[in-house]
């Protein structure tokens, strides 16, 4: 059952990636959501949910969502957050996202794909029955490509429930799956052993340990399925059987070493010793941390001895008896490295977590004996979990302490900002005060033309298209009339005909010159518009520019005072956990390497009890060797 | 398998019972799932504190009226080797940008990377872009392209999309 389990996790739980954001061959039209991307596909996980929780946060507060460019990837955006959370190992919050596509109003395919993707977060989290109840709310139309993972799922959710026979049924459908390739085939094997059907599973493991591989998932799949057929076998004594399919095993890959000492053995089983020489051989020259390595060091020796060949088994002792007093050595020098605290400071060098390659390296670092057997202690899953959550919290650790310096830096950019525009501002306001009501009287008078205008297309009034020196003469023309009113002499008629004849020249120029001098006043009006706009685009801009200024360091002493201190208790919290994990991890490698050093201080007895016994064997061989041949000379010139 | 053989094996497997003997000092199964659960929780709040902080400091450095934000993506297909990308806005230089291995990998599978955040001016300005890498075919290139463009009030969101070796769209998000 575990095995299948661990093999859905490998398949189906590893992150879908690379990550596209994309549904169909739609462009991106959201370039915020395609950097959470670009963090996704290096694995940078938390980069790519700030990112994603940034722009979902800012999408869901606005007005109209449909006219921000995320609402086109709303629903990969949703999904990928919860991607996103699994691969950080936020299995609490991963699924909530999800639930709410699952709770909306979506089309059928949405939710199909969201109750799927949420089945596999509660499976991940060991939920397998909310695993179940998720998949049953698949119903109608699914999305083509996820058609046989969905199945593949409910064979494993199955499978964990105990429910093998209904495990099995679901994977024989899925034998031919494109994408399931080795996995479908493998996992059948498996729910048939655990429904007690163990010929059909090893039928069913003989197929997968023969299907065609091109990467290096089903190739590994294809391994175990050999390995796990053969040890059936082995099981049922069948060993001949069995090394056939431990044979079949590659010599490069993550089940070399198991299936060389498992098909050393069945060769044994089966009293065969040359034929159980050749794995062993093989593998008692690896990389002595292994304990398939270190058991075919002792198993070698050991089948020779059977064969008669006591010299080479006591050499092979002899070298079994070297590599495990060098084996302990370097067993006390990490675990003394370990204890003195160098373990946990190896682990977060920047540069060992760049290359992918790096735990195997670690190895072979003679100035690192802390690290040397740290891949051997990542096959524990506790352990690994420890690890990868400690480095984690080195990550949040490392982020945490460069935003405490950043404020420092915030505070000296608003404190200049601050001391340059604050004996600024007060005059530039004084000014700006000053211009605004001058250009509010300017509008105004504009606002007045312009009504005027319009009032005489309609009604002509030619006095208003007078001008100053005009309504002057008309206004003196008219003091005087009025001064020459009552007087009734004949100066003062002549006067007034003077008067009269003057206001007539006036009005009459007025009136031939109407039409032009209101085209002319048109024409001056429009030219006033272009310059009104001129002004209110500067005075727009100044205000924005105004406001910019102000909210370049006014308002940010609170939110930077909470944030400094929310990052201030956080880093607290961080190094507590820290430490805590740094202490499991540290116990867990002393626990481990002390359980090692006793196995290889038992096998090293071993080894000088079984060498002292190959001396003693080879030497009474050489003896009677010697006294036959003697025998046989004495014999011949007897004769 | 002999009596012989079952014993030699016994023996020598039996250091796999010492590896199986779990130290007292070693944390409980349970202790672990409780330390994981705190991970979590702070990953959650830090998470946030990011975000708050995100949006705090964009205010502060990249005020709207003057944030110029230039992405990079690469057309969906293309295998050319990224090697680098410089920027120079009306003539200086904004940003020199070297590409790992796995950050092209991320572009070319539909990663959109934020090159360059930075203020301008409103109004017109030119924008030079260099691209460095080698083709599929071995050869190394660098190619470089002026555009204009404008900025307003909004930010301004510019992408730089590389179709090819030597072919570089400007496009507005």
């Amino acid at each position: 059952m575990l095995l299948g389990l661990s093999v859905l996790s490998l398949a189906a739980a590893a992150p879908a990636g690379p990550f596209s954001g994309k549904d169909s061959a739609e462009a991106l039209r959201d370039p915020y959501f395609g950097e959470a991307i670009f963090y996704a596909n290096q694995g940078r996980y938390f980069d790519a949910l700030q990112r994603l929780d940034v722009e979902l946060g800012q999408h869901r507060e606005l007005d109209e969502p449909d006219l921000d460019s995320l609402y086109y990837h709303l629903r990969d955006a949703e999904f990928s957050v919860g991607d996103f959370e699994l691969n950080y190992r936020m299995h609490h919050r991963a699924g909530r996202a999800i639930k709410a596509v699952l709770e909306g109003a979506v089309d059928e395919e949405v939710r199909n794909d969201a109750a799927y993707r949420l089945a596999r977060i509660h499976f991940q989290k060991g939920q397998l029955e909310d695993a179940l109840v998720a998949l049953d709310r698949i119903t109608g139309k699914v999305p083509e490509p996820i058609r046989d993972e969905i199945e593949f799922l409910r064979a494993n959710v199955y499978m964990g429930l105990g429910r093998h026979a209904d495990a099995a049924a679901v994977l024989r459908r899925l034998q031919n799956a494109p994408g399931l390739v080795g996995f479908s085939t493998y996992n059948l094997g498996v729910a048939l052993l655990d429904d007690g059907r163990p010929r059909d599973a090893l039928s069913a493991l003989a197929r997968a340990g023969e299907v065609r591989a091109d990467d290096d998932a089903v190739r590994a799949i294809r391994d175990k399925s050999n390995f796990v057929a053969g040890s059936l076998l082995v099981d049922a004594e069948d060993y001949l059987g069995a090394k056939r399919f431990f044979d079949r095993v590659r010599l490069e890959g993550p089940f070399s070493n198991q299936a060389l000492l498992a098909s050393g053995w069945a060769a044994a089983s089966a009293e065969d010793f040359e034929r159980a020489v050749v794995p062993w051989g093989i593998l008692a020259a690896r990389e002595v941390t292994d304990p398939a390595v270190q058991e075919a060091k002792l198993a070698l020796p050991f089948a020779y001895g059977k064969l008669g060949v006591y010299g080479r088994a006591a050499v092979l002792y002899a070298d079994a008896l070297d590599s495990f007093s060098a084996e302990i050595e370097k067993l006390d020098a990490s675990l003394t490295s370990i204890r003195d605290g160098r373990f946990l400071e190896a682990l977060v060098r920047e540069e060992i977590r760049q290359d992918e390659d790096w735990v195997i390296r670690l190895r072979s670092l003679p100035e690192s004996p802390e690290t040397y057997y740290l891949m051997e202690l990542m096959a524990s899953h506790d352990f690994q979990t420890t690890l990868r959550n400690y480095l984690d919290l080195e990550d949040l650790r490392r982020r945490l302490a460069a935003w405490q310096t950043s404020f420092d830096a915030f505070d000296d950019m608003i404190g200049l900002r601050r001391g340059y525009y604050d004996p600024l501002l007060p005059e530039v306001d004084a000014e700006f005060r000053e211009l605004d009501s001058r250009m509010r009287l300017r509008l105004e008078q504009h606002r007045l033309l312009a009504e005027r205008l319009q009032s005489m297309l309609v009604t002509p009034r030619p006095e208003f298209l007078a001008t100053a020196e005009e309504r002057l003469a008309a206004e003196r023309l008219a003091a005087h009339a009025e001064a020459l009113a009552g007087v009734d002499t004949p100066e003062a008629e002549a006067l007034r005909q003077r008067i009269r004849r003057l206001q007539g020249v006036l009005g009459y120029t007025l009136r031939t010159e109407y039409h032009e001098r209101l085209d002319v006043f048109a024409r001056h009006l429009r030219e006033a518009d272009e310059a009104i706009e001129v002004m209110n685009a500067r005075y727009d801009a100044f205000v924005r520019t105004r406001q910019a200024a102000v909210h370049s360091y006014d308002g940010y002493d609170t939110p930077i005072s909470r944030l400094r201190r929310r990052v201030g208790d956080a880093l607290e919290r961080v190094n507590l956990l820290m430490a805590r994990h740094g202490h499991a991890l540290e116990l867990a490698a002393i626990d481990e390497l002390a359980a090692r050093r006793e196995r290889l201080e038992q096998y090293r007895d071993e080894a000088r009890f079984a060498l002292a016994d190959s001396y003693d064997r080879a030497t009474q061989a050489r003896a009677r060797e010697a006294t036959e041949a003697t025998t046989a000379a004495v014999v011949g010139e007897g004769q | 398998m002999s009596k012989a053989t079952k014993a030699a094996r016994a023996v020598i497997a039996a250091g796999f019972l010492v590896a199986a003997h779990v130290g007292a000092q070693q944390a409980t199964t349970q202790e672990m799932r409780s330390l994981d659960e705190q991970v979590q929780e702070i990953k959650s709040d830090v998470l946030e504190i990011a975000a708050d902080l995100g949006r705090l400091e964009e205010r502060l450095l990249y005020p709207s009226g003057t944030q110029l934000a230039v992405f990079v993506s690469i057309e969906e297909g293309q295998r050319f080797r990224l090697d680098s990308i410089r920027l120079d806005i009306d003539g200086q230089p904004a940003t020199h940008y070297i590409y790992s291995f796995k950050e092209l990998e991320a572009l070319q599978n539909n990663g959109v990377q934020r090159l360059h955040t930075g203020n301008v001016a409103t109004g017109e300005h030119e924008i030079d872009v260099t691209v460095a890498g080698r083709t599929p075919g071995g050869d190394d290139f660098t190619h470089t392209e002026r555009f204009r463009f404008d900025k307003g009030v909004e930010p301004k969101l510019l992408g730089i999309r590389l179709a090819g070796p030597r072919s570089i769209e400007l496009v507005e998000w």
